[in-house]
């Protein structure tokens, strides 16, 4: 699975590579994927062979890892239906394929789950969940535990109504769905839900904190990461933002969008819910990793998980309860003034507020957050957790906006630059249990990959340059790098191979909603293109151009 | 949907006329005579999207539209094109969920009556169908002012200011890009 283990670690136990030697890295093979759009997926390997998914249009490679180069085993195309890309709001991504019990679960960008045999490359069942006519996507990576596939959609900037669905891991019939929005009984909250603040106890508050039928079109997808703890068998995933973007349209806490929920596997019942934005006012979506540390703090020994989150602060919670424990900001934030932990409530600065035909200058972090779906990854040896993150600010002007079926509902003209100190992107390593940071690496632009960290003290992550850098997980100090074909946005795998030594695998190729510019061709002249990504990545194209290669690493013989 | 065929010269659709007929005060309302017509549809017959012609190469002719010349005109289709969420695809040109339309490069062509098929008839890698959705005489302002995005417009006749919050020059100001047919849209396999 991509997180590496249910708690989400991209913790790999190998030390074989390790702050020594890693300067003798090189490259054992590669591997095209054929598709030039945003590589985001992780790798994942299992019976000496590895899964790759790639973007629109969701070809699944399996690359047999017992032959040297890395021969294909077989590949499987699912066909999915063009028009979906033109509704996937930022790149055609997809985040990566699981493995469980013989079969690899994925998702189609035309909202299907597909499950297909391990070793035939054989379909087993596809079961098609959501509709692009409505503007619903998938890319997400599903985690699959015991028998449940969970996968939830995207779309929230299409005015969808966001869910988390569990399928049944063998026939992929739906076990249950919870959405993200509207009344109880459809966001599965029961007499289970035991949130621990105020703000979030009540009947149908997916329903009364938003305007008449708001909550319908209103967004919530699950579109980032889930967690699972085993001992207490609950399930842990962020909702996204609340649409549309305009919050003038939407009065309220937009009640489940931009949080945080605690469900039970089995059911789907929800235990507790969080939210970090509430009345979330700069798309700041809760998809987030939740990754889940047992660490002491405050002299006991605690389940904890932590989270980064988009609107700037890392998240220390109980993940028994619900109860927040720090809320540090770990990039400059002048959109809140912090969070109150007496009521769990992010306390907005009113003057960063968006006003209809009024632009509001140099709010930070803009809309990508000061951390987007880059997962981070978390070592238990040193206890630090290694966040890949931004660095972008933005002026806004909301504008009102219609709801169109399957067109974009989002209300708001974004032009979005580099925050303080220019660069773009920083790669940090924060202590969890002390609520530091230890060292921070400034990066040019946004740092939009994912992390791995290893047994052997190194991290690795990928910059949009397309640099694969491996570093000193205690210090921070550079290793090693290598430069890759394209800008890399994927995910580290760290893995043992049949002949016994570690290597760390990237997908390169640039794209996602930072990469836009360049995997969609975007015109650089004018700078509220995607969503005003653009306006902060004009010199993106100077430095690199399209592509889709799978990089494997190994030492030096 | 009236006005349109009630200008046309086509000569088609005289059970539309009919229809229009009866109601034909609401027509009349929604009419605006200083606005010029809009092209005969006979006009789209001339139109191709490959420069290849087995037998005899016919004379491409470009449709007019005569909103092109029409300020007014012009700057309906630029609300249009809000109100409608093309920006929300498309932002102010320069592109993101669909292709850019400031730039040169067409997939699906640049005539005017191209424009209007491909809002009509939607593209096949995402670009939505909105045949019924919007009135015919508004697909033709729109197309004007998808084209002057691109600098195709005189002047004098493309919009000078932004509605709102500055992103890029205004369509007036913005150079003119020669129009160029690229067969692959910058979708998964293709390169540009
Ligand atoms: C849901 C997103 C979406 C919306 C809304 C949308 N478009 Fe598009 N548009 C696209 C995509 C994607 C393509 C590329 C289609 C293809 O390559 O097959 C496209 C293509 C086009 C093209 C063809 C460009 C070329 O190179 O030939 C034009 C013109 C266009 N759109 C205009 C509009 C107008 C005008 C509107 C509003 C009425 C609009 N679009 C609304 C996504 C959208």
């Amino acid at each position: 699975m991509p997180g590496k283990n249910y708690a989400g670690h991209r913790f790999s136990g190998l030390d074989q590579i390790n702050v020594d030697n890693a300067k003798n890295l090189q490259v054992a093979w590669t591997f095209s994927v054929g598709v030039l759009r945003g590589q985001e997926a992780a790798p994942i390997v299992a019976d000496n062979t590895m899964f790759v998914v790639t973007p629109y249009p969701n070809i699944l490679y399996a690359i047999d890892l017992t032959k040297p180069g890395g021969p294909l085993k077989w590949k499987f195309e699912p066909q999915p239906a063009a028009a979906a890309q033109g509704v996937a709001c930022c790149d055609t991504v997809n985040r990566g394929a699981v493995y469980a019990g013989g079969k690899v679960f994925f998702n189609t960008l035309d909202d299907q789950a597909i499950a297909v045999d391990a070793n035939t490359g054989r379909e087993v069942w596809r079961a098609k969940l959501g509709d692009i006519s409505q503007g619903e996507t998938m890319t997400m990576a599903p985690l699959v535990v015991k028998d449940k596939v969970l996968v939830g959609n995207s779309g929230g900037e299409m005015g969808v109504r966001g869910w988390i669905t569990a399928l049944d891991a063998s026939t992929g019939k739906i076990a249950w769905r919870a959405y993200s929005t509207g009344p109880d009984a459809d966001v599965l909250i029961g007499d289970q839900f035991h949130p621990f603040y105020e703000q979030d106890r009540g009947t149908d508050l997916g329903v009364k904190s938003w305007p008449p039928e708001a909550w319908k079109i209103g967004g919530g997808t699950v579109w980032g990461w889930v967690t699972y703890d085993p001992a207490a068998n609950l399930v842990y995933y962020g909702t996204a933002n609340p649409g549309p973007w305009n919050p003038d349209q939407r009065p309220g806490d937009n009640k489940w969008t931009s949080g945080i929920f605690a469900r039970d596997l089995d059911t789907g019942q929800a235990r507790w819910f969080y939210q970090w934005s509430p009345h979330d006012l700069h798309d700041y979506d809760g998809v987030n990793e939740s990754v889940l540390v047992d660490l002491d703090y405050g002299g006991k020994a605690r389940k904890l998980l932590v989270h980064p989150d988009r609107n700037g602060y890392l998240y220390l919670m109980d993940r028994g309860t619900g109860e927040v424990l720090y809320a540090k900001p770990f990039a400059p934030i002048t959109t809140s003034t912090g969070v109150d932990l007496e009521t769990g409530r992010l306390q907005y600065n009113p003057a960063a507020k968006p006003i209809p035909g009024q632009v509001v200058r140099n709010g930070c972090p803009a809309s990508p957050g000061a951390k987007d779906w880059q997962p981070s990854a978390f070592s238990p040896k040193t206890k630090f957790l290694y966040i890949p993150h931004n660095n972008l600010c933005q002026d806004v002007e909301a504008t009102q906006t219609s709801y169109i079926a399957g067109t974009p509902y989002v209300g708001m003209d974004v032009r979005m630059n580099a925050g303080p100190g220019g660069h773009r992107g920083k790669f940090s390593a924060w202590d969890v249990a002390k609520g530091e940071e230890v060292w921070g690496i400034d990066e040019d632009f946004p740092a939009w990959s994912g992390a791995a960290v290893t047994a052997g003290g190194v991290v690795f992550y990928g910059t949009m340059e397309g640099w694969f850098k491996a570093v000193n997980a205690e210090t921070g100090k550079e290793l090693w790098k290598f430069k890759t074909g394209s800008g890399i946005i994927g995910q580290p795998t760290v893995y043992r191979g049949p002949d016994g030594n570690e290597y760390v695998a990237i997908l390169s190729g640039v794209g996602g909603w930072s990469g836009a510019i360049v995997a969609g061709g975007l015109d650089p002249r004018d700078g509220s293109a995607a969503l005003g990504f653009v306006n902060a990545m004009r010199d993106l194209p100077d430095k690199t151009a399209r592509g889709g290669t799978l990089y494997v690493f190994a030492l030096r013989q | 949907m009236c006005s349109l065929f009630a200008n046309s010269h086509s000569g088609a659709p005289i059970l539309l006329v009919a229809f229009c007929a009866l109601a034909v005060a609401a027509c009349e309302r929604e009419e605006r005579q200083f606005r010029p017509k809009p092209p005969e549809a006979a006009l789209t017959n001339t139109i191709h999207m490959s420069p290849i012609q087995p037998g005899m190469p016919r004379l491409a002719v470009q449709t007019r539209n005569d909103y092109e010349s029409n300020a007014h005109a012009v700057a309906q289709g630029q609300q249009l094109f809000r109100a409608y969420n093309c920006n929300g695809c498309h932002s102010n040109g320069g592109g993101g969920m669909g292709p850019p339309l400031m730039d040169g490069k067409w997939v699906y062509g640049s005539d005017p009556a191209n424009i209007v098929a491909t809002i009509l008839e939607g593209r096949p890698n995402g670009m939505p169908s909105f045949r019924g959705k919007i009135p015919e005489q508004q697909v033709w302002e729109l197309a004007a002012y998808v084209r002057s995005m691109s600098g195709l417009l005189a002047k004098d006749v493309a919009p000078g200011r932004p509605d709102h919050m500055a992103v890029k020059n205004p369509e007036n100001e913005t150079e003119r890009m020669p129009p160029k047919q690229t067969g692959t849209p910058p979708s998964a396999l293709g390169t540009d």
